[in-house]
């Protein structure tokens, strides 16, 4: 889908080492992490991770027999202005669009928010009518690597 | 290519002992239990101090209908006499051991004549025949070889079937697929649990079509209809279960046919009983007990009212098959797998079962952990995510998790922790499936 990224969804299970394991997949295969989010329950947990490259992340840690999946959202553009995140959440709110769930890094000049809502089509085109931007994918993937 | 029922055509072996009349397997089991009688009294050294003690004499016994009079014999007598003490032969005489890897200290060891090894290639001949097989097929077994009897068992049968035998034993799924495939194998026998994995093992590397098995040999643990459908479906066979035990003889002591409505004993070598488990008193044909097998025909070792721990029912109604070899149930589980928790009674089997019935979003592979925690019985079940259900949403996870955690608690009738974990994360055996770990220090 245009304008949304891929985000690598990891099922993390409540073991000891399994985060570390899951990472250090991922820095073997030199997937670099731009923005991470664990949501954690009582017997696992939820790794959600922006990354270098989604697609080889996903691969070499299937290969590790880690579960792991690729999931649209979007990558919310919000300036660095107060109040300029509760704007463009209103203005979803407005439009009926339902967010699973949100998180947020600094990418570049801008900070970047990634959002999983159950409509993300709808949601680019609300945003950018309220005057919003999204990172597309090579944005989002690569901006933070330090070059 | 699954057969359906209606373009089934049944084959037998055996139809003079498969079919043959009650009155019949009667007068036969009488005159073999008489003479098996007379045999250990005067042959193993282990009956006849038994009988002397109980004050019986073989004579005692005129036909199958006194077989209650005769005294039951357990693992643990096995293990006493380990490993020849229970011969009625000679050790010279013996031509090939079996055993079972026993996980408290030592195995059951099985001897076997040369005779003894014909009948159970026979019997193993019968089942391959009702599972549709014939000398024209080629049955890849992947069973253990060596002292477990499943390897041996199955290659036994094929022998005498003069069917193609293919040995590959456990292990190495990619190389099972990749022979299975390159030899033409028509029908596979393995565990269950094994089966389930080389299904989705093949599915994942899209060779399924390319398989030509029309059948599956899949017996030696307790598994449910529902396993038995989603093996079929995964892999477009007819699966068929077998049973068996070391000490009887290994797999081929029963069978079940096409209906799959029970497994067939074959009572002409092994005369069944199903007793109370407590009061040791037969029942009814339908009610559950714990089976005895004594086995009618054996010369290296034979046995008196074997008590396998294993529960089922039998029938001795006429099967849809023509057979009029009694069924018994497919099993509830064992005396030693089922767990009190909290006073219910739970069997592995049940919680497959209930597993099965949500469908395509939890893997039917599973484990069940019970801890003891402030002196309650604790209950946890790990179960598998499949993958297509997985999602990076908790909630939805959260709901399937609470949808297992009802079933179970209807199935069993007792509440259980249920825990999630990634697809393909519980161990797969490829021999018989760890299925509980009981933590209690009772």
């Amino acid at each position: 889908m245009d304008n949304t990224i891929k985000q690598l969804s990891i099922f993390v299970e409540n073991r000891e080492g399994q985060l570390d394991d899951v990472l250090k997949v991922l820095a073997d295969n030199d997937v670099n992490i731009v923005a991470a989010s664990l949501a954690d329950t009582s017997d696992y947990g939820m790794l959600r991770l922006i990354v270098s490259d989604p697609e080889k992340g996903r691969e070499a840690l299937k290969n590790s027999g880690i579960t792991a999946m690729l999931t649209d959202v979007i990558a919310l553009r919000v300036p660095h202005t107060t109040g300029s995140l509760s704007k463009a959440i209103h203005g979803l709110v407005a439009g009926s669009i339902n967010i699973e769930y949100m998180y947020a890094f600094a990418n570049g000049s801008d900070a970047a928010a990634v959002l999983k809502s159950d409509d993300p089509e709808k949601a680019i085109n609300i945003l950018k009518a309220t005057g919003f931007d999204v990172f597309n994918a090579k944005e989002a993937y690569e901006s933070n690597i330090v070059k | 290519m699954k057969i359906k029922l209606e373009d089934w055509k049944e084959q037998y072996r055996d139809e003079a002992v498969e079919c043959m009349s009650t009155d019949e397997m009667h007068a036969l089991q009488s005159e073999k239990l008489v003479k098996q009688v007379k045999n250990v009294y005067e042959n193993s050294p282990f009956y006849t101090k038994k009988f002397n003690e109980m004050g019986l004499r073989p004579e005692d016994i005129k036909s199958i209908d006194d077989i209650t009079k005769l005294p039951f014999t357990t693992k643990e007598d096995l293990r006493e006499n380990y490993p020849f003490g229970m011969l009625a032969v000679p050790v010279d005489k013996i031509s090939r051991v079996q055993g079972t890897s026993g996980t408290t200290g030592k195995l059951t060891l099985a001897s076997y004549t040369e005779k003894d090894i014909d009948v159970w290639g026979e019997c193993v001949a019968r089942g391959l025949t009702m599972a549709g097989l014939n000398s024209t097929d080629r049955l890849h077994v992947c069973y253990g070889y060596g002292l477990f009897t499943g390897g041996l068992g199955l290659d036994f049968g094929a022998r005498k079937l003069g069917a193609m035998a293919i040995p590959m034993s456990a292990g190495n799924t990619q190389r099972q697929l990749m022979c299975m495939e390159d030899f033409g194998a028509t029908a596979f026998a393995c565990t269950p649990s094994y089966a389930m994995y080389l299904a989705e093992a093949a599915t994942e590397a899209g060779v399924v079509d390319r398989l030509q098995i029309k059948a599956g040999i899949n017996g030696a643990e307790p598994w449910t209809e529902e396993m038995r459908a989603k093996i079929e479906d995964m892999l477009h066979i007819n699966s068929f279960d077998i049973y068996g035990l070391c000490e009887i003889t290994g797999p081929g002591v029963a069978i079940d046919c096409i209906h799959h409505a029970g497994l067939h004993v074959n009572v002409d070598h092994f005369y069944p009983e199903v007793l109370d488990p407590v009061t040791h008193e037969p029942v009814l044909d339908g009610t559950v007990g714990e089976l005895v097998f004594t086995t009618l025909s054996k010369e290296g070792m034979p046995l008196i009212r074997y008590r396998t721990k294993d529960l089922t029912s039998i029938t001795h109604e006429k099967c849809k098959c023509g057979r009029t070899l009694p069924r018994i149930s497919k099993f509830v589980g064992r005396t030693d797998d089922m767990k009190v928790i909290r006073g219910v009674n739970v069997f592995p089997t049940q919680v497959e079962a209930a597993l099965l019935s949500l469908g395509e979003d939890v893997t039917p592979n599973y484990l069940l952990i019970v801890d003891r925690e402030n002196n309650l019985d604790v209950l946890t079940v790990q179960v598998e995510v499949d993958e297509k259900y997985f999602s990076d949403e908790i909630k939805k996870l959260e709901e399937l998790k609470n949808r297992v955690s009802n079933v179970l608690k209807d199935t069993l009738g007792v509440s259980a922790k249920v825990q999630l974990v990634g697809p393909k994360t519980i161990k797969r055996s490829e021999g018989k499936a760890t299925r509980v770990i009981d933590n209690r220090k009772l």
